[in-house]
């Protein structure tokens, strides 16, 4: 029986989707068979941060009102085996769906995949509810901002109202140098305030932009930080203790400049 | 004194700022989501309270402010009662 876990965060734009894309990538680059479950409808994007924009026939709408089956409408990844993409309707909007229709939704797919990993949209609207409907585990995901953690204490509270119970902290988009300079959050702070568990820390990278241009989640670059990053999450979720990576001294152009003529002159 | 030299020295930063107003912020949303929370806290209140006083329960007022911390470190967040007293009781003594 698979697992379904949602990623959410109240405050757009702080990296759902982004995450969705590579956590599923990496757990089924660690040989696990993932379902990705876009929830956005109206404003579907997990389609084109996968590169799978052009192959979509059918969606996740289609699949609730019985238009076609649900193998019909999963996007097989051909680049990784075991990796499949359910997207959103475009064209609809999110009451299209009922939470009823999720729930009997993921619990279909839990038969067939290792893990189902669901990019709900912004808001705390019937889009959150409908992806929230069928999950085990919740991702929370906030940027070290004030508006996005407020958003994340918020989300937490209605999540544990809706019985999903222990959610996950992704703080996304750390940079290392601000922080010590006393002008970002840390990560410690963060935690402080909404007192949950961490499952892992992205830093900024511009490897995310680079990579969403071409349809290639970083997780499955080597040298991408923020790839890094996002395979040590991957393996957290299967239950694996893998401390956090060290983020200082790796960022910042200078240093950058700094180490490559290092390099080159040596 | 060293300490609080080092106190009056010490630069706050932007993140400090932004740590002490999602505080208070968060004090207010939690309280505000569950609109019980105030009445639960109100009637523990006025369980204490009756021992001693005579109270007038509806103009009861309790909510949750701002106010300037003793040790000038900034704002923080306080709960402020107002509770009417009818009379006092003997039984205190
Ligand atoms: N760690 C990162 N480093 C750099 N850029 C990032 C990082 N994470 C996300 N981004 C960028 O931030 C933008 C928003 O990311 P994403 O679409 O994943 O957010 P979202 O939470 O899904 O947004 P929405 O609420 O609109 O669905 C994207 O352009 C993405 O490339
Ligand atoms: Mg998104």
């Amino acid at each position: 029986m698979g697992e379904v876990i949602v990623i959410t965060s109240g405050k757009g734009g702080v990296g759902k989707t982004t995450t969705t894309a590579n956590l599923g990538t990496g757990l089924c680059l660690l040989g696990k068979k993932v379902a990705l479950l876009d929830t956005d409808i109206g404003l579907r994007n997990l389609d084109v941060v996968m590169g799978l924009e052009n192959r979509i026939v059918y969606d996740l709408v289609d699949v609730v009102e019985g238009v076609c089956r649900i193998k019909q409408a999963l996007i097989k990844d051909k680049r990784y085996d075991g990796l499949y993409l359910l997207p959103a309707a475009q064209t609809r909007d999110k009451n299209s769906v009922t939470p009823n229709q999720m729930l009997k939704l993921c619990d279909d797919l839990r038969e067939e995949f290792d893990y189902i990993i669901v990019d709900c949209p912004a808001g705390i609207e019937q889009g959150f509810k409908n992806a929230i409907a069928g999950a085990d585990r919740a991702i929370v995901i906030t940027t070290p901002e004030v508006s996005a953690v407020r958003d994340a204490d918020r989300i937490i509270g209605l999540l544990e109202a809706n019985e999903i119970r222990k959610p996950l902290l992704l703080i996304n988009r750390v940079r290392p140098v601000m922080v010590k300079k006393g002008d970002m959050m840390s990560i410690e702070d963060i935690i402080d305030i909404l007192a949950i568990d961490l499952i892992g820390v992205v830093p900024d990278d511009e490897n995310i932009i680079i990579s969403t241009n071409r349809g290639e989640p970083a997780v499955t670059e080597d040298k991408s930080l923020a790839g890094q990053a996002y395979r040590n999450v991957a393996k957290r979720i299967m239950g694996e203790e893998v401390p956090l990576i060290d983020l200082s001294g790796q960022d910042g152009f200078l240093a950058k400049v700094k180490k490559l003529f290092g390099f080159r002159s040596a | 004194m060293f300490d609080l030299f080092s106190r009056l020295t010490r630069r706050r930063t932007s993140k400090d700022v932004a740590k002490e107003r999602l505080k208070l912020v968060l004090i207010h949303d939690r309280a505000n989501v569950s609109p019980q929370f105030l009445e639960m806290v109100k009637g523990e209140i006025i369980k204490v309270i009756q021992h001693y006083m005579e109270i007038d329960e509806d103009a009861l007022d309790i909510q949750i402010t701002k106010t300037e911390s003793e040790d000038g470190e900034g704002i923080v967040p306080a709960l402020v009662a107002s509770i009417p007293i009818r009379g006092v009781k003997n039984s205190g003594k």
